[in-house]
């Protein structure tokens, strides 16, 4: 069933009757040629790209338990490219491309929203920074453009521009970020997935790898043994987990990051800003509320949900960029596992066991790379060779010393 | 979190900062035959346990002692609390 404004008129004068369930509940089969292990953003972006992309059939995603109940539906629904390393920008523009046509290539309302994201700058060693980054990247294509205080204080009137530790002295826009409806970004792919032929079987856990000389054969899943020709882990906050199952270790450790929600406000906030001197990112959902976060917490944890601390240091951080935010109740708080890698940045790569692929280490910058690393894990999985764009997130780099350290941080995964 | 040091009590986990795997103490022989593979195996990778975890936590904001403590990562339970240097001096190392 297609979706589209004519179906809307046609099913309010039905009476809502003629709606069908998005995608279908399948048993799963004794084997598959691609098992694509987690149904999030990315692991249901793989499974359709597969399809639709490269042809594929027999292909399955396991999802221990619902779709998209992960950190797909857990983020604060920023998408941006802006980002400074050659491993890393191409990589992100492909993916803000992927973006844009998203809706029309999944006949899917995410909710995509261009309306900009904004970083700004609060000394002036922190501007030379900056206009590097956004000259490399319009020099990767995308867009940059640095912004006066003025031109900040025509959109952001009520930002606290003369703080005396941290005065606003302008900042890096990337006109074409925004925000996506997360949610819908899990169930576009599901459905565009299911409308191909893919098996998305929820409530089946992965509790092992069957691995038979050096060759990965199929997974042991709570809903009995899988085949599978190609076994690709997807689900990034349990990476280590999961891989430990097949002997591996990673170069990841796990992190909880939390974010929050205000109650519903008129709008107030155009954009996505993120305050350059402390941690704090901050938009405003289409309901209304003022959707932050920043810093994770900082410590290896598996738990959803992350220590008081934390949040006093992100709201501390919010009040001094937005003193009026004080006047916001908060409503919810929540907290998802990230896979911290060890230099900040993802893992798409085949693993040393045979027919056994990688896709993790997405740190708290998972979401807006969702249909990039979909079409790159596919490409992967499909070719058994790297995609153009992801050719640098490769396990091999910090054995041979090349790491993509956006921060310059070094191998301390609760700093990136 | 509450971090019971071994000499000062119970202490805010704000005091603390934190480092990461215990291994972490255990550094390899620089002069080994399979140094450059001890190496990166114990600067990138990490078991990253669900379950029991020791770890390293530096008492920033007190005596500025590092600890070893054993934290639940599914429940954020703390279990045990050593000093680091107990901990590396049990294993023979001098301090």
């Amino acid at each position: 069933m297609s979706y589209s404004g004519f179906r809307v008129i046609k099913e309010a004068l039905r009476g809502h009757t003629g709606w069908k369930p998005a995608w279908r509940n399948p048993e799963p089969q004794s084997s598959y040629d691609y098992i694509v292990i987690g149904a999030g953003g990315h692991g249901l972006a793989t499974a359709y790209y597969l399809a639709k992309e490269y042809g594929k059939k027999r292909i399955a995603v396991l999802e221990k338990g619902w779709l998209g109940g992960g950190n797909v539906g857990r983020n604060t629904t920023i998408i941006r490219s802006n980002y400074m390393l050659d491993g890393n920008e191409p990589f992100y523009e492909f993916s803000m491309k992927k973006w844009e046509g998203l809706e029309q290539e999944l006949n899917y309302n995410a909710m995509v929203s261009q309306r900009g994201i904004l970083n700004l700058i609060h000394s002036d060693p922190q501007r030379d920074a900056f206009v590097r980054r956004g000259n490399a990247m319009m020099l990767n294509g995308a867009d940059a453009e640095l912004l006066s205080v003025e031109q900040i204080r025509a959109r952001y009137p009520f930002l606290n521009f003369n703080d005396a530790r941290f005065p606003i002295k302008g900042g890096l826009a990337q006109h074409r970020g925004g925000t996506v409806r997360h949610d819908a970004v899990a169930w576009g792919y599901a459905r565009a997935a299911d409308r191909l032929g893919v098996d998305i079987i929820q409530n089946c856990e992965v509790t092992g790898f069957r691995i038979e000389n050096g060759v990965c054969k199929g997974v042991e899943t709570s809903r009995g043994y899988i085949g599978g020709n190609k076994i690709a882990s997807c689900v990034a906050g349990s990476s280590s987990r999961l891989m430990s199952k097949a002997g591996m270790r990673l170069p990841i450790e796990s992190t909880v990051l939390q974010a929050f929600v205000t109650e519903g406000l008129k709008p107030v906030l155009p954009g996505v800003i993120t305050f350059g001197a402390g941690h704090f990112y901050c938009s405003q959902s289409d309901k209304g509320g003022l959707v932050f976060g920043g810093d994770p917490d900082g410590y290896n944890t598996y738990a959803q949900r992350g220590n008081l601390p934390t949040v006093e240091d992100v709201c501390e951080s919010g009040m001094a960029l937005i003193p009026a935010i004080g006047r916001a109740r908060m409503l919810r708080m929540w907290g998802g596992v990230m896979d911290m890698s060890m230099d900040g940045s993802p893992i798409i790569d085949k693993t040393d066991i045979d027919g056994l692929y990688f896709n993790g280490g997405w740190c708290y910058g998972g979401f807006k790379a969702t249909p990039a690393s979909g079409m790159c894990y596919a490409h992967l999985l499909a070719t058994d060779t790297p995609h153009e764009y992801a050719k640098a997130y490769r396990f091999d780099r910090f054995r041979r010393g090349y790491v993509i350290d956006e921060k310059g941080m070094g191998a301390q995964p609760n700093l990136h | 979190m509450i971090i019971n040091h071994p000499l000062l009590g119970p202490r805010d986990a704000q005091e603390f900062t934190y480092l990461g795997d215990a291994s972490l103490i255990d550094r390899p022989d620089w002069q080994a035959e399979d140094a450059q593979q001890q190496f990166y195996e114990y600067t990138y990778l990490r078991e990253n346990p669900a379950g029991e975890h020791r770890e390293l936590w530096f008492h920033e904001a007190g005596d500025r002692s590092w600890l070893v403590v054993t934290r639940n990562t599914l429940t954020h339970e703390i279990s045990n609390v050593e000093m680091a240097s107990d901990v590396a001096r049990a294993r023979g190392r001098s301090k």
